[in-house]
């Protein structure tokens, strides 16, 4: 920055009176907000700014000095189990792109001038600033142990420290890790991936001292050295020196010695406040940048987050704090409330397997604090409660082996809620009485990475995101350190299981039922409409869920016309217009073509239909084609000439059977072993038509080289030498599954019988919108029960189910056809009441071909 | 489009007009009309008939009079057929999203017929 730009930031500091030099209009009022550090804190910051709408006062550039954007550090031993370093990555750099941030990778800050308010790299470049966040992390403490700088001496924190040590331990077979910390174990696991005979030593009388107390510290360690990690405690390292045996040698102060080849340093973390000591910043005795509640530093034009920031004499070395002081940096710059006001240190982790949790107050030191122990050397469980004088309170918690108790510890700590008496029944689990339920506030914060509470949980689920990654996406919950996944899944089921009551017994708030129950009270009670069986088993006056619902029901039991009186007013849009709703309100349709097989003759029918009414044409994934633009008014004149021309419905709009598609077979493939296109005719015309919990796609394929892909149907059907292999509930869309094979070599009678009795089961027992797939899966006893009832006749309904199938397939009708023939049913198609048609919607030309030119909103 | 505007009685804002014969309006269903330029969407419950604006406010489309009709806790709706929001046929309001709405038209019964007011 030159001397005249200075003149231009505001006395205060904090704002900028005016700018030239930075010739975009849009960022000509904006301030530059510099940030230096993109690991996982600085990424955070950075998301939380753009969230809080902060790129419209300023103008970001981030700084990393790494060459990798930020990606998750805490899962780092992960690589060295299989995971690619890209899949630790969290920020995209096309992200920052597309935001207008500026990321500069690679790129190290050198001088920080608090004066001029410029940054100034190693390369020499400068950037001005008028706000600067510190975001620059820690670095590893190396002990000035005598030899600490030999070669083959590494520490552990980076991608790049990573990779070294991978090319290290290539040509080793000894590795050893000073420091038996959380971050010194596991490294030591990761050299143990590595394939290195490992050993862990550590100054202090047990491992992870910070967290465990004797006893937790003494059964970590019989678990890691039951996995061939050799662990040395009480040993101070006197020096480093050239081996015999190996690289090198570390003497110990009580003289004795150990050799490996490879060394890493994990005795705790510093700091990275080189900047700021640089630049007179104020800074704690033993590193850390001061900062007060809102994350400002000394100078209040800079903040500082993460590791590297001090907070009332403390710092804090994981990911929760530094996220929380993300968001009160963002906060303090964009207006806000949040600040950051401490934060709980417990942590959990998973080290070789092992099991490790530790809780607030673990040692016990709350003065009247009492401990509850259990210590099981056998199967190496340890776990102790601290809690208050009375044991009502839980203060703190250690737990060796056994992790699962963490989180709902966790939460009786974080939010004081009162423990079960006795409390002791929280430590033995089954061998005791049960604990009670625990009954969290919606207020608790589960992921404290990410400030998620059990309310917003719930909420999310409620809102429909019944899988367990849909709420993670949505929430963010368990995105961080990962930690509160138990406890995640236990609220996403739990609250599942409140819907799914509600789900389970009523299909909606008109009716306690679900679609099986339903089913099967319309077949017993003979109930042919809506009215009659809302009037005997439900209330009010329906709505669209239980409508169609019933719609379907009612179609697949007594196969009447889905137009007629009793059953129009039920029908979804595609149903009651025997076509498919587009986004502009028009209609495409789609004449039956079975197995894609259409004579020359009726492409041209259906090419001179399209060119008449001005429809848009395209062949379907089902080998069909279908003619999208129709207005509702002119679909009878448009079924009239394809009905005319010895077309029938595709019954494309219905949940019912779509199409068989079909590879040519042995008619014409040279490699074909068996006629599927006759078979496909055959089972085409056999079930179309038939209203099912959920659409219907078969395939048959006439020798193993598979084109037609029945293994992605529900039926699929696929020819060998003596016969059919059937496969079923397959399916392609949102959450593709193979069909599994269900039968082998069949005749053609065979297979029909297994198709009619499986389709029908599917139509008594399946759930509302509930694909074969799933209804399988959700089946006890999945697909050997399947079997059992489909071929072996296990429930004795074989011949009562193919009854059925018998009776659908025997009233068969073309829906068009008898519209067609009906002017009380073709009364509907008129597209106004006082008005027979309708105005073709705006259409603009597209590949020579009409399509919608309409301003269509985004659904959110 | 003629034989209806011989049918209005005044064209200003305020203006009662006659739609059609209630017995042309299915039960417990919608059906579009077209009345002043304006697409609406007429529901019928028993003797009861509601007016929307028959344009979804989400898609832009006149499609509203081609949804399901049914109750939410008793208060009678409509589901848009593109994307399911729920509009209350008294007062126009979307049940999924506050930012939604349609306007809604008064409706009486003259004998046989249905008229309505376009404000």
């Amino acid at each position: 920055m030159t001397d005249k730009e200075q003149q231009w930031v505001a006395e205060d500091g904090m704002d900028l009176l005016g700018r030239q030099n930075s010739g975009s209009a849009d960022t000509a009022d904006k301030q530059r907000l510099l940030v230096v550090g993109n690991g996982m804190v600085g990424h955070h910051f950075v998301e939380q700014l753009v969230a809080a709408g902060g790129l419209s006062r300023f103008e970001v550039t981030v700084f990393g000095a790494e060459p990798d954007p930020a990606y998750d550090r805490v899962h780092l031993s992960e690589v060295f189990g299989g995971k690619a370093p890209q899949a630790l990555r969290m920020a995209d750099p096309a992200w920052y792109e597309e935001s207008g941030i500026t990321l500069r990778l690679g790129a190290e800050v050198e001088v920080l001038d608090r004066a001029a308010r410029t940054l100034t790299l190693a390369n020499g470049e400068q950037f001005p600033y008028d706000r600067l966040v510190l975001a620059t992390g820690s670095v590893p403490f190396v002990p000035p142990i005598p030899g600490h700088q030999r070669e083959g001496c590494f520490v552990y924190r980076t991608l790049g420290d990573l990779a070294a040590i991978r090319d290290a331990c290539a040509q080793a077979r000894s590795g050893v890790v000073i420091g038996g910390g959380l971050l010194g174990l596991e490294a030591a696991n990761a050299l143990r991936l590595l394939g290195l005979k490992t050993q862990v030593v550590e100054f202090a009388p047990r491992l992870m001292p910070v967290q465990l107390d004797e006893s937790g510290g003494a059964v970590l360690r019989d678990k890691i050295q039951a996995l061939g990690v050799e662990v040395l405690v009480e040993k101070a390292t006197e020096c480093i020196e050239q081996g015999e045996q190996a690289r090198h040698r570390l003497r110990f102060k009580d003289g004795t010695h150990i050799e490996t080849d490879v060394l890493l340093f994990s005795a705790g973390i510093r700091p990275a406040d080189t900047l700021a000591r640089q630049s007179g910043l104020e800074v704690g005795e033993r590193g850390g940048i001061c900062i007060d509640d809102g994350c400002h530093s000394s100078d209040p034009a800079i903040l500082a987050i993460g590791e590297c920031a001090l907070w009332q004499g403390r710092i804090f070395g994981l990911v929760a704090p530094g996220y929380q002081m993300a968001r009160a940096a963002v906060a303090s710059l964009c207006g806000g409330e949040t600040r950051f006001i401490g934060a709980d240190m417990s942590t959990k982790l998973k080290l070789m397997g092992v099991d490790v949790g530790s809780i607030g107050d673990a040692h016990a030191n709350t003065a009247g604090a009492q401990e509850l122990l259990l210590l099981d050397r056998v199967n190496g469980i340890y776990k102790k409660l601290v809690t208050d004088g009375e044991g009502n309170r839980l203060l703190g918690a250690i737990l060796v082996g056994d992790g699962a108790d963490y989180e709902r510890l966790l939460q009786y700590y974080q939010n004081g809620v009162a423990l079960p008496q006795p409390p002791l029944s929280l430590l033995v689990g089954e061998v005791g009485a049960a604990p009670a339920p625990l009954v969290l506030p919606d207020s608790a914060i589960l992921c404290s990475c990410h400030n998620v509470s059990k309310g917003d949980v719930v909420a999310a689920v409620r809102a429909g995101n019944h899988e367990l990654a849909a709420v993670k996406s949505c929430t963010k919950a368990g995105t961080g350190c990962g930690g509160c996944s138990n406890l995640l899944k236990q609220v996403v089921d739990q609250t599942l299981a409140d819907l799914g009551v509600e789900a389970d017994k009523g299909l909606c708030e008109h009716f306690a039922y679900g679609r099986q129950e339903l089913y099967h009270l319309a077949r017993v009670g003979e109930l042919k409409s809506f009215e009659a069986l809302r009037d005997k088993h439900g209330q009010g006056l329906g709505c669209d869920i239980c409508k169609s619902t019933v719609a379907s029901i009612l179609a697949s039991l007594w196969n009447e016309h889905v137009l007629e009186k009793p059953h129009r007013a039920l029908q979804d849009t595609n149903d009651a217009f025997l076509a498919n709703l587009q986004k502009d309100g028009t209609y495409s349709v789609v004449p039956r073509i079975p197995g894609g097989e259409i004579t020359p003759e009726g492409l041209i029918t259906i090419g001179e239909v399209a060119r008449k009414y001005g429809l848009y044409t395209k062949i379907t994934g089902g080998q069909r084609i279908d003619l999208f633009g129709a207005r509702v008014d002119q679909l009878p004149a448009i079924w009239g000439e394809l009905v005319a021309a010895g077309f029938e419905t595709g019954q494309a709009y219905g949940k019912s059977v779509r199409t068989v598609k079909s590879c040519v077979g042995s008619t014409w493939c040279r490699y074909g072993v068996q006629d599927s296109m006759t078979l496909t005719q055959t089972l085409e015309h056999r079930y179309k038509g038939l209203r099912a919990p959920h659409k219907l796609k078969f395939a048959v394929s006439g020798c193993t080289r598979e084109c037609a892909e029945a293994q992605s149907k529900d039926i699929g059907v696929i020819a060998t030498e003596r016969g059919w292999n059937l496969y079923v509930c397959g399916n392609g869309g949102m959450r593709p599954r193979h069909a599994d094979l269900f039968a082998t070599d069949l005749d053609e009678q065979t297979l029909i019988r297994y198709i009619d009795r499986l389709l029908m089961f599917y139509v008594r027992t399946g759930d509302r919108l509930q694909r074969t797939s799933v209804w399988m899966e959700n089946m006890e006893g999945g697909l050997d029960y399947l079997k059992s009832v489909i071929i072996e006749d296990r429930l004795g309904i074989g011949a009562e189910l193919e009854a059925m199938m018998e009776g659908i397939v025997g009233t068969w009708q073309c829906e068009w056809k008898s519209t067609l023939a009906d002017p009380d049913k073709l009364k509907l198609f008129e597209a106004f009441v006082n008005r027979p048609e309708d105005e073709t919607p705006p259409r603009r030309e597209e590949r020579g071909q009409w399509v919608p030119d309409i301003a269509i909103k985004e659904v959110v | 489009m003629s034989d209806i505007k011989e049918e209005t009685l005044q064209s200003e804002p305020g203006a009662w007009h006659r739609v059609c014969e209630l017995a042309a309006l299915p039960e417990q269903a919608g059906r579009s009309a077209w009345l002043e330029g304006r697409v609406l969407a007429l529901f019928r419950l028993g003797e009861h008939v509601y007016a929307l604006d028959g344009v979804d406010p989400l898609a832009g489309v006149a499609v509203l009079g081609r949804g399901l009709v049914g109750d939410a806790g008793g208060e009678p709706v409509v589901a848009s057929p593109l994307y399911k929001q729920r509009y209350a046929l008294m007062d126009g309001r979307c049940l999924d999203d506050p930012a939604l709405s349609v306007a809604c038209w008064p409706v009486r019964l003259e004998g046989s017929e249905v008229w309505v007011q376009l404000g």
